[in-house]
């Protein structure tokens, strides 16, 4: 989570300076956050370490040519997610063949799953193959609206916060916030009416 | 379990999201709760989103970074001698 209070501790005058100390700080500041965006994005440590250690490197290379206009850690996302999204494409070249026109409102999938499982007693959520069931969907969402939805929902980011890190308009977040959050809907629905099923049949 | 939505509910599919965040400017979501309040099937929508989201948030570790993982990033970054003195 982005506040205030700690963006104001990282100093970019300092940072500029070629200040060690200070780059260090914000390495401890931003690095848990980064790694655990790269574990969602991509699905595995070493590719989560991967981009954890490219994004400061590049970071460190491209110091001079930060203006700070965003805070420091909000411009160290969006090298992690240029670094992740890079990694996804080397490893499955052949996506995004056609590109989805995931930035309108217009032609939003009609729900399918309309069957309510809310009502699932609390520890069906909390098993480890629920969590499994979680993360997978998760990756499979498509690339774009994955990252939207780990940065808002699962980073707690501000819409605002989310716009800047990825270099997208409001709108833009909004409308791939709700196809993600209608996909991984669909999904969990899938899974859970399943549970909801075995639960009747006990 | 499949069923025709109504052009109604495509209408407001695209306001839930904000709905769920409580962000909906307020003529729609009067608009949204007065149709929630005859269809079971986007109440059942909305009440799935809430949870699904709900669930993510609560199964999110905020952990640390892996102490290994720290000090691999600290080498990488020649930033051994720092490991100690930092946080």
């Amino acid at each position: 989570m982005m506040t205030d209070e700690t963006q104001t501790e990282i100093s970019v005058e300092a940072l500029k300076a070629g200040d060690r100390a200070e780059f260090a700080r914000l390495v401890d500041l931003a690095s848990a956050p980064i790694y655990r965006l790269g574990l969602k994005m991509l699905g595995n440590p070493q590719d989560a370490e991967d981009v954890l250690q490219n994004t400061f490197l590049k970071a460190l290379q491209s110091l001079g040519n930060f203006e700070g206009r965003s805070s420091p850690l909000t411009w160290l996302y969006r090298i992690a997610i240029n670094e992740a999204l890079m990694l996804i494409r080397r490893q499955k070249p052949q996506v995004e063949i056609a590109e989805e026109p995931q930035d309108e409102e217009s032609n939003l999938p009609t729900p399918v799953q309309l069957t309510d499982w809310c009502c699932l007693p609390e520890s069906d959520f909390l098993t480890t193959e629920s969590k499994r069931a979680l993360d997978a969907a998760i990756l499979k969402l498509p690339e774009k609206l994955r990252v939207v939805f780990l940065l808002r929902d699962i980073e707690g980011m501000s819409i605002q916060e989310t716009s800047e890190a990825l270099g997208l308009t409001e709108t833009a977040v909004k409308t791939r916030l709700l196809r993600a959050r209608l996909n991984l809907r669909e999904q969990l629905s899938s899974y859970f009416t399943e549970r909801l099923i075995e639960e009747r049949e006990k | 379990m499949r069923h025709q939505h109504k052009q109604e509910c495509n209408e407001l599919l695209g306001s839930i999201s904000e709905y769920v965040d409580g962000s909906l400017h307020e003529e729609l979501c009067r608009e949204l709760e007065h149709h929630l309040s005859e269809c079971e099937d986007c109440r059942v929508v909305v009440n799935t989103m809430k949870k699904t989201i709900e669930l993510y948030q609560t199964d999110a570790p905020k952990d640390g970074l892996p102490v290994d993982v720290r000090q691999r990033l600290y080498k990488t970054l020649h930033l051994d001698d720092l490991l100690h003195t930092t946080h």
